[in-house]
């Protein structure tokens, strides 16, 4: 349970949010037509005869848009519905030229399923918490007015106008906003994963209605809600439920009551206002398409829809702590976006390759380097790193060396800063640069003997029982060898000397 | 030379091919018959140009030797329903007047491809929304018909009462129609010509601007079964654009055309015996059953229980997809646009809307509107799906008894214009035969039977089992043979 409590002049009070998360499904062709998806495109160029809602136009489902949402429905371990309807929504505005939404009322193609959200102790999220997900539905995205155009008309662009959408509906599970925003998170993280969303929530490829309600902490009953549509970030989710959570607090301690009703959000103020009340709220008219039959999916097609998921966060989370060994830090940050995990798992079979190792052998060494190492020196270097330097084999050859000795830690970002600038050779910039480490235990063993035969004080002290010592001899050591000696051949060599 | 207008699809077809005329000549006898016929007000807009340049091309197809269509050098007429490129398309409604579609419908491809050319688009009731041609914003239809001794204009049916008035006065040879409720069959039956309504989903809505989508099915009127056989064979098809069009292939329903119905059970429902329908009704259900007899088929009784709750069920289902179906003509894309100086755009919609479509569409738009509200949808719509299940499954048991049903197509023969107009319920009433098998999506046809004592044709009508088109054609057949129904409306209008 999460302690997220707005402290009243009454007393504390817990919030109640589900979302609604509205996900472009990824696919060339829209929902019922077959006119393109790409963002960007100039206005009105993306317009079938369809989605112009043109006298006589019939729509036919975009099958790939059904795999897409029952491929999510699966990594949510949902319940998938092999009888599922297209409804109306029927109502009146220009950005909708049907006037209605082709939507799924009624039967939607996905049942119950949920997603577990991970323990965060910084973010109040004691441990790991199961939010139920009541249904995925697909359904029409409408276009966009254009008030900005001229002076006293409104434009229409129909670009987006039956662009297929899923709309995955929570239950009322999560209690703080950072519950709410590490859904949003892990339900992208999933959906890009399976590839049925990209997630980009700045091109409102993901967006979600926030439900807030708020209730004294212990009352059974649930508040009455707002619901605010279209928020565009984790970060707005957030300040939307803190902004309403607060807001319908004081107004309840005010006297006052929570009218059920929609709300907008304002980015720029981080605050929410009315947008139609329960009073103005539509009469839809639901009912089923009648231009479109039922749609029953075959044991086939949904065999093939479940051998084309691949490996989701959780199961890949586990497998990086059970088979390779890392700690439970490092493999949720790894597993947290597909990215990520793409880059590590290329570089760890990169770098078990060079070193004829298992990856399990050196998938520590490779997630510290991909986890730290690698992304401090891109960062310190900003404009100067060239991305398409940063390639798996040349951070695989460094970290070669590295486990084989040759370079220090210090010398491997050094080097890694070398190619990311001017995507040199790893091997020749160790040899040109001179950043390799000495292990020759030779050349050691002489500068350890001249420290040692430096600082008489001091090894007697040392050897009286002054063990912190060891650490000046070491510095000196290295001293000596300008930084390049193999640390460990240095330890090995003052612990035998110095007795 | 003969007349060229007196003669249907298979004589005007055969008679290109043969060489015994040409295309161009059979398109210009029926460009100036439907020059001469605007008294009829069937068409309207007329293209003869359009039939014109689909004539030689079927010419110069024949003088190169190359295979013709089924449909080559037969000019029609389409409802104006029917989305035709470059050619104004209106639904009978100011607010598609003037609309001109960049895209052809599927229907209509298909007729020019087979080798039709067109005469005109056919005026019909607005949207489709009517029983008797009044409800058109290009003004009433007249029927080529009148009562003997009377002057008064009748009504060619509805709602493609363009289509029948025009093959009935012999104007064109054949034409499209659509039937969502019996907007071919009632027609047909008005004026004396035959018309198929298919199995739902046999001819494709794409490009048919849509009343109730459910029911929405496109058909030919035309002079004879035979001429229907033809036209619906170039007309059906499965159509990746319609999600609801039957993936079926075609039979060629005019070389199976066979009269002798022997081995056949006709089933007549009781139900359909009505207060109400006129004793000359009955009358020729009487003669067609013996017709039927005549030709092998065994007469047996049936029930179709459900018969009288069909048409209220329809005139829930039909309005509820309707009201959501026109949602479209808002004056945003297309069309009228009605916007007031200052006007927001609820004023525009509301303005629009109020001035582009006519009463009847409106009553209906109110009734779906009000029966899909909260409150009301199970109460209405979902009862009336129940009762079209239940309506279907009447058909499906009496198909286990029968292979075809014979029934009147309407309860009354033509009616005078404004007669019913006042009314409604009175009007919606006409369907009342019609509209079960629509419910049922059963394939449907009207044929002539004979003329009352007014001299007004009856029609009868005959209903098959889903698919079984070629059923309902040869009954159609046997009945056309024996009831030898000749007679021709007195050319008045020129």
């Amino acid at each position: 349970m999460s302690s997220y409590r707005i402290h009243g002049a009454t007393g504390d009070w817990e919030v109640v949010i589900g979302l609604e998360v509205h996900a472009q499904i990824t696919s060339n062709a829209k929902l019922f037509s077959g006119a393109s998806t790409a963002f960007g495109a100039e206005p009105n160029t993306q317009v079938s005869l369809v989605d112009a809602a043109m006298p006589g136009m019939l729509p036919v489902l975009n099958a790939e848009c059904v795999r897409q949402a029952v491929r999510t429905g699966m990594a949510i371990e949902a319940q998938i519905n092999k009888y599922s309807r297209f409804d109306r929504k029927n109502y009146f505005y220009a950005d909708l030229p049907q006037g209605y939404q082709i939507s799924q009322l009624y039967h939607p193609i996905v049942g119950e399923g949920s997603l577990t959200i991970d323990a965060d102790d910084k973010a109040g999220i004691p441990e790991d918490k199961i939010i139920g997900i009541e249904r995925i539905h697909i359904e029409q995205d409408a276009g966009k007015l254009m008030h900005d155009q001229h002076p006293t008309m409104s434009y229409v662009d129909l670009n987006r106008v039956g662009v297929a959408l899923m709309e995955i509906v929570s239950r009322p599970d999560m209690t703080s906003p950072a519950e709410a925003g590490a859904y949003v998170r892990k339900l992208r993280a999933i959906l890009r994963y399976v590839g049925s969303c990209d997630g980009n929530m700045e091109e409102g490829s993901m967006r979600a209605d926030v439900n807030v309600s708020v209730r004294k902490v212990g009352d059974p009953e649930l508040g009455t809600r707002t619901e605010t549509k279209n928020v565009n970030s984790v970060r707005f989710v957030m300040q939307t439920i803190e902004f309403e959570a607060q807001r319908q607090v004081d107004l309840i301690e005010d006297g006052g009551t929570v009218v059920q009703e929609t709300r907008l959000f304002d980015p720029g103020t981080g605050t929410t206002r009315t947008m139609r009340s329960k009073e103005d709220a539509h009469d839809y008219r639901y009912f089923p398409d009648p231009d479109l039959l039922p749609l029953e999916l075959g044991e086939d097609f949904l065999a093939e829809c479940r051998a084309s998921l691949p490996e989701l966060p959780d199961a890949k989370r586990a497998r990086y702590e059970s088979e390779l060994g890392l700690t439970p830090y490092n493999a949720r940050e790894l597993t947290a976006e597909v990215e990520t995990f793409a880059r590590y798992e290329t570089l760890l079979a990169e770098t078990a390759r060079r070193a004829g190792k298992s990856e399990a052998e050196v998938a520590t060494q490779v997630a510290n380097w991909a986890l730290s190492v690698a992304p401090g020196v891109f960062k310190s270097l900003g404009d100067d790193a060239d991305p398409a330097y940063a390639t798996a084999q040349a951070q695989a050859a460094i970290l070669e060396l590295q486990a084989a000795g040759a370079i220090s830690g210090g010398q491997a970002k050094e080097i890694y800063e070398i190619v990311l600038k001017t995507g040199r050779e790893p091997g020749e910039i160790a040899e040109t640069e001179g950043l390799k480490q000495q292990s020759d235990t030779g050349a050691i063993e002489l500068a350890v003997d001249e420290v040692i035969a430096a600082n008489p004080d001091k090894v007697e002290q040392y050897r009286g029982g002054k063990d912190k010592l060891f650490g000046f001899f070491v510095g000196q050591t290295m001293k000596a060898m300008q930084g390049k000696a193999n640390p460990a051949v240095v330890n090995d060599l003052l612990k035998a000397k110095l007795g | 030379m003969t007349d060229l207008t007196q003669l249907g699809i298979k004589p005007l077809r055969d008679g290109v091919a043969a060489g015994e005329f040409t295309a161009r000549e059979v398109a210009e006898a029926f460009n100036a018959a439907v020059a001469d016929a605007s008294a009829l007000n069937a068409f309207i807009v007329t293209t003869p140009d359009h039939a014109l340049d689909a004539a030689s091309k079927v010419d110069a197809d024949r003088a190169a030797g190359k295979a013709l269509g089924p449909m080559a050098g037969v000019p029609i007429g389409m409802k104006d329903l029917f989305c035709t490129q470059g050619v104004q398309t209106t639904a009978a409604s100011h607010i598609l007047e003037g609309f001109v579609p960049r895209y052809e419908s599927t229907v209509s491809q298909k007729l020019w491809d087979a080798g039709a050319g067109m005469l005109g688009k056919l005026n019909l009731d607005q949207f489709a929304m009517g029983s008797s041609n009044e409800t058109s914003h290009f003004g009433n239809v007249s029927s080529p018909w009148r009562r003997t001794g009377t002057n008064a204009p009748m009504s060619p049916g509805g709602s493609s009462g363009g289509s029948s008035a025009a093959v009935a006065a012999r104007i064109a040879p054949a034409a499209t129609g659509t039937d969502t409720g019996g907007s071919i069959r009632q027609p047909a039956a008005f004026t004396g010509i035959c018309g198929i309504k298919p199995t739902y989903g046999r001819c494709s809505r794409w490009g048919v601007v849509a009343f109730a989508s459910s029911l929405d099915q496109a058909g030919p009127m035309a002079r004879s079964v035979e001429d229907c056989a033809i036209m619906l064979g170039a007309m059906a098809g499965f159509d990746p654009k319609d999600a609801t069009s039957l993936k079926m292939d075609v039979p060629d329903w005019a070389a199976g055309l066979d009269g002798n119905l022997a081995g056949k059970t006709i089933g007549i429902p009781r139900e359909y015996r009505m207060e109400g329908t006129d004793a000359a009704i009955l009358d020729s259900w009487e003669r067609g059953k013996q017709w039927l007899r005549d030709a092998g088929a065994t007469i047996v009784d049936i029930s179709l229980p459900h018969t009288k709750y069909a048409l209220p069920a329809y005139y829930i289902i039909a309005p509820a997809e309707a009201s959501s179906n026109l949602a479209r003509y808002d004056g945003v894309r297309y069309g009228l646009r009605d916007l007031p100086d200052g006007a927001g755009l609820q004023d525009m919609y509301a303005e629009t809307r109020e001035a582009g479509f006519g009463d009847e569409v409106k009553r209906r738009i109110l009734i779906g509107t009000y029966v899909l509200s909260a409150g009301f949808y199970d109460a209405y719509y979902t009862q009336a799906q129940k009762v079209r299940a239940l309506v279907a499954r009447d058909f499906e048991q009496a198909f286990a008894q029968c292979d075809l049903i014979l029934a009147p197509t309407t309860p009354t023969a033509s009616f005078p214009l404004g007669e019913n107009s006042e009314d409604p319920l009175a009007m919606y009433l006409n369907d009342v035969f019609a509209v079960p098998a629509s419910l049922a999506g059963l394939p449907a046809m009207s044929v002539p039977a004979m003329q009352n004592e007014g001299g007004l044709p009856l029609g009868l009508q005959l209903v098959g089992r889903p698919f079984d088109e070629q059923g309902v054609l040869n009954a159609g057949l046997a009945i056309e043979q024996r009831a030898g129904f000749s007679a021709q409306p007195d050319k008045w209008w020129c």
